[in-house]
């Protein structure tokens, strides 16, 4: 007689980083973290100044390797060596400093660093279609702009997180890292961010957000994971904790 | 050449044609061209003649076409003040090959080589050792000066053939002008670095590179790689810049193009070449030369006293980057 066993569907992760350390010459920043991300839920990482979040994120962008440790995408091992790696595995970012060219335009902010090129060499970029993408995507974001044509320099800080965010978009991330996406913004801007990062989740992507926010976090997250000099010292499921105790794993119960 | 998405989506009036055509950088320096020769033809009688002008354009030429490979690197975030020696040096490398004996072609390609090669170490300077810009090419520009003096014991060099001389002497006709041959390099030289900058994705990641490099790099542009072009580029086309002028003046002298870095730089600065970087155009440079030697060309015919005609085109110089900067006031 044969019995069909009911597996319980256990979900593997994305992303697997394993006992990272990074140095900075003699500056330790990470220490032997572990950290993983599901697919389709949103990590908040939190920690005080210091603690290694951007590091740890950069390392998963490609901008640092790690001093020791391995990364694991889909159960492959692999090797993240420059942003266009982490980009081609699916994984984007938006930096805190948004990270845009003052004197550019719209469009070359839009596809800095991946501009797409035509004809047989190779090398002449194809302006036509990184105009019509970003006015698309634009547009699918609710995103208005005076004019494509505008250079960076002078549009506004919201219009500068919203190009910033918006950048990320039309590549089909798998994983989306925000570095501090709600620090500079008001109270209905930062709703709207929040809005699309679960938005993000739905269309069934990961986001990492980093944020010195509370509110926000637990408003969005399911997981949150805390660093605390370098080390991970918490790794809860939003619905198992408080904000209380993620600020004590914060600083440190020794401090209060 | 927007296309007619971008139309349908401009929620605000987009500024009237009037008030972009005052913001647009090019529109602005040829306004100001053309009032200057405007101005000039009323004043005197010589200005407008075309033996005039081709003067003017043979001799802004070389100046222009070093200041092309100067605009690519300032608008990549650096600066070459090794240009006027490099200019220097191709005649020199050139010329002796000439008198030695070789043909002209391979004197002119090692001439060029050799400027190439010097662009390139400044470039690896720069990239490799991390050497300010400044620093790397002000040690270049000495170093490339005492090899012309060296190399010639301080001797202009002579006795230069005829078919080099033609390279900077012909005039080509075109209609009913004479136009010199090193105007007509000039302009294929405008149009190949214009194209470099705005077509290419080379030209797109140098903007990115000095408009903000620290984002250029996150977004995963090869930096280093960029900016080592930018200075083989300046090089190179010091160097072709350096040949012309030899070729007219028909010697190649250890002494030439000495400071001319200074103009090459202010030709690009005012043509709105920002020193900061990640914005500019070549043509904006092109215009600088002209409007420089157009200047003195002025003062010349105006009879303005020749001592004091630095004093006038430091004033000008000057004048160009405040408009400059007022324009670019975030409005």
């Amino acid at each position: 007689m044969e019995t069909a066993l009911l597996k319980e569907e256990v979900p593997q992760p994305i992303l697997v980083l394993r006992g990272i350390t990074k140095y900075f010459g003699g500056v330790h920043a990470l220490e032997d973290v572990d950290f993983e991300v599901y697919p389709q839920e949103i990590v908040a990482l939190v920690g005080d100044n210091g603690a290694g979040k951007s590091t740890l994120v950069k390392i998963i962008a490609g901008v640092h390797q790690p001093t020791r440790g391995q990364i694991f995408f889909l159960n492959r091992p692999v090797e993240i060596r420059s942003p266009h790696d982490a980009q081609a595995l699916g994984i984007e970012i938006v930096y805190q400093e948004l990270a845009l060219i003052e004197t550019r335009d719209v469009p070359a902010n839009f596809f800095l660093g991946r501009e797409p090129v035509k004809g047989r060499l190779g090398i002449f970029v194809d302006r036509k279609k990184m105009v019509d993408d970003t006015v698309r995507t634009l547009k699918e974001l609710g995103i208005v702009l005076p004019s494509l044509r505008t250079l960076v320099r002078y549009l506004s800080g919201g219009q500068r997180q919203a190009l910033a965010i918006g950048r990320v978009m039309p590549w089909g991330g798998k994983i989306i890292i925000m570095d501090e996406p709600t620090a500079a913004l008001g109270v209905k801007e930062s709703r709207r961010v929040l809005d699309l990062i679960l938005r993000l989740k739905e269309k069934g992507c990961s986001v990492i957000v980093i944020s010195h926010n509370m509110r926000h976090v637990f408003n969005v997250a399911d997981r949150i994971v805390v660093l605390r000099g370098g080390r991970k010292v918490g790794d809860k499921r939003k619905t198992e904790t408080t904000p209380d105790e993620i600020v004590k794993l914060i600083v440190g119960a020794e401090m209060l | 050449m927007e296309s007619k998405r971008e139309e349908e989506f401009l929620r605000y009036t987009e500024p009237g044609l009037l008030r972009r055509f005052a913001r647009n950088q090019l529109a602005a320096l040829i306004l100001i061209l053309v009032g200057m020769v405007v101005v000039l033809s009323l004043l005197t009688r010589t200005f407008l003649t075309a033996n005039n002008i081709f003067n003017v354009l043979r001799a802004f030429s070389w100046i222009a076409i070093a200041s092309f490979g100067q605009s690519v690197v300032i608008i990549g975030g650096g600066i070459d003040l090794s240009a006027g020696s490099n200019m220097a040096f191709s005649g020199i490398v050139t010329a002796m090959l000439l008198v030695a004996g070789y043909n002209v072609v391979f004197s002119v390609l090692m001439g060029l080589l050799v400027t190439l090669g010097i662009g390139f170490c400044n470039g690896l300077m720069v990239s490799k050792a991390k050497l300010p810009p400044f620093i790397a090419t002000l040690g270049t520009m000495s170093i490339i000066r005492g090899f012309c003096y060296g190399m010639t014991q301080g001797w202009p060099v002579r006795s230069l053939p005829r078919s080099f001389m033609s390279l900077g002497q012909t005039d080509v006709g075109i209609f009913i002008w004479q136009v010199p041959l090193p105007a007509i390099f000039m302009v294929v030289f405008a149009v190949l670095c214009y194209i470099l900058l705005d077509k290419t994705k080379l030209g797109y990641h140098t903007y990115a590179v000095g408009g903000n490099e620290y984002a250029a790099a996150l977004a995963g542009i090869n930096t280093g790689r960029v900016k080592n072009v930018a200075f083989t580029l300046s090089g190179l086309l010091a160097g072709m810049g350096g040949l012309l002028m030899t070729a007219r003046l028909g010697v190649a002298a250890p002494t030439a193009a000495q400071g001319y870095e200074l103009d090459i730089i202010a030709a690009a600065v005012i043509g709105g070449i920002s020193l900061t970087g990640g914005e500019g155009s070549v043509w904006g440079a092109l215009i600088g030369a002209a409007i420089m030697q157009i200047l003195r060309n002025a003062l010349v015919l105006l009879g303005f006293p020749a001592y004091w005609q630095p004093a006038a085109i430091g004033a000008v110089i000057i004048g160009a980057v405040m408009i400059d900067m007022y324009r670019k006031r975030k409005v």
